[in-house]
């Protein structure tokens, strides 16, 4: 089970998720992301700090966003995981195929860098 | 000790995946990480079978053993009637190729492969069994 949560800040979206993500959950994480993406916001930040569990299907959703957030030139930075999260992601390499940090202001600093 | 639960095959149910592996694990002291990474690969392990051999039905049923040993050689068993899908026979694409095709699957055999010290098919009882071996030292 999983609430997501958005709001803005100083030009960015943020999108909190709150629980766990899986197979059964992934796409309102999808559907997320898609939103912002179509509101047409410049940088995306992901609150990781709630997030209690990833499965590949979470992890394939934001795998899916790369090219075309590369493409928009929309930097999206994922922060705050907990330690047990962040291992499923560098299990897999993700963690250097994805823009995460440790904290907000960390996420907002490398999101203005990437949006230059 | 031998743990075993049957479950449906609705993706709903993964959860209650989680917590029974979770619950098995317990009192074993297996670090944190290691079992956050276990719960991990049978919850892929699980949903994959729920999607690709059953098709999600819930009236499908898995049995998921959990065999707890003396020492170090923990065995996770994943019993079904569904077509066998060989995680050992399938080759997973490269990260590059899953960015630059925008594919959301391909990744949870990875994580289990990555997981998991052994993984083995084998029949019982005219049942397909997945045996998956985890050695926590």
């Amino acid at each position: 089970m999983v609430h997501i949560k958005r709001l803005q800040e100083g030009g960015a979206d943020i999108i909190s998720v709150i629980g766990e993500i899986d197979a059964s959950s992934s796409i309102e994480l999808d559907l997320a992301i898609a939103k912002s993406v179509g509101e047409g916001f410049k940088q995306i930040l992901v609150d990781c700090s709630a997030l209690e569990y990833i499965s590949s299907a979470g992890l394939g959703v934001f795998m899916s966003y790369i090219e075309e957030l590369k493409d928009k030139n929309i930097p999206m930075v994922l922060f705050g995981m907990k330690e047990k999260v962040a291992n499923t992601f560098s299990i897999l390499g993700l963690a250097e195929l994805l823009h995460i940090t440790t904290t907000k202001p960390e996420a907002k600093k490398l999101a203005d860098e990437l949006s230059v | 000790m031998n743990y075993q639960y049957n479950i449906g095959c609705s993706l709903s149910n993964l959860k209650g995946i989680r917590e029974f592996v979770r619950n098995s694990l317990k009192d074993q002291h297996v670090p944190e990480i290691e079992m956050s990474a276990i719960v991990l690969a049978l919850d892929e392990m699980c949903s994959n079978l729920m999607i690709h051999a059953h098709h999600c039905n819930p009236d499908h049923m898995l049995e998921l053993h959990i065999h707890i040993p003396v020492q170090g050689k923990f065995i996770f068993e994943i019993v079904d009637n569904g077509s066998v899908f060989n995680i050992n026979e399938f080759h997973e694409p490269d990260l590059d190729n899953l960015v630059h095709q925008k594919r959301k699957g391909g990744l949870g055999i990875r994580l289990v492969k990555a997981i998991m010290d052994n993984v083995e098919y084998l029949k019982r009882d005219e049942k397909n069994v997945c045996r998956l071996t985890k050695i926590i030292k």
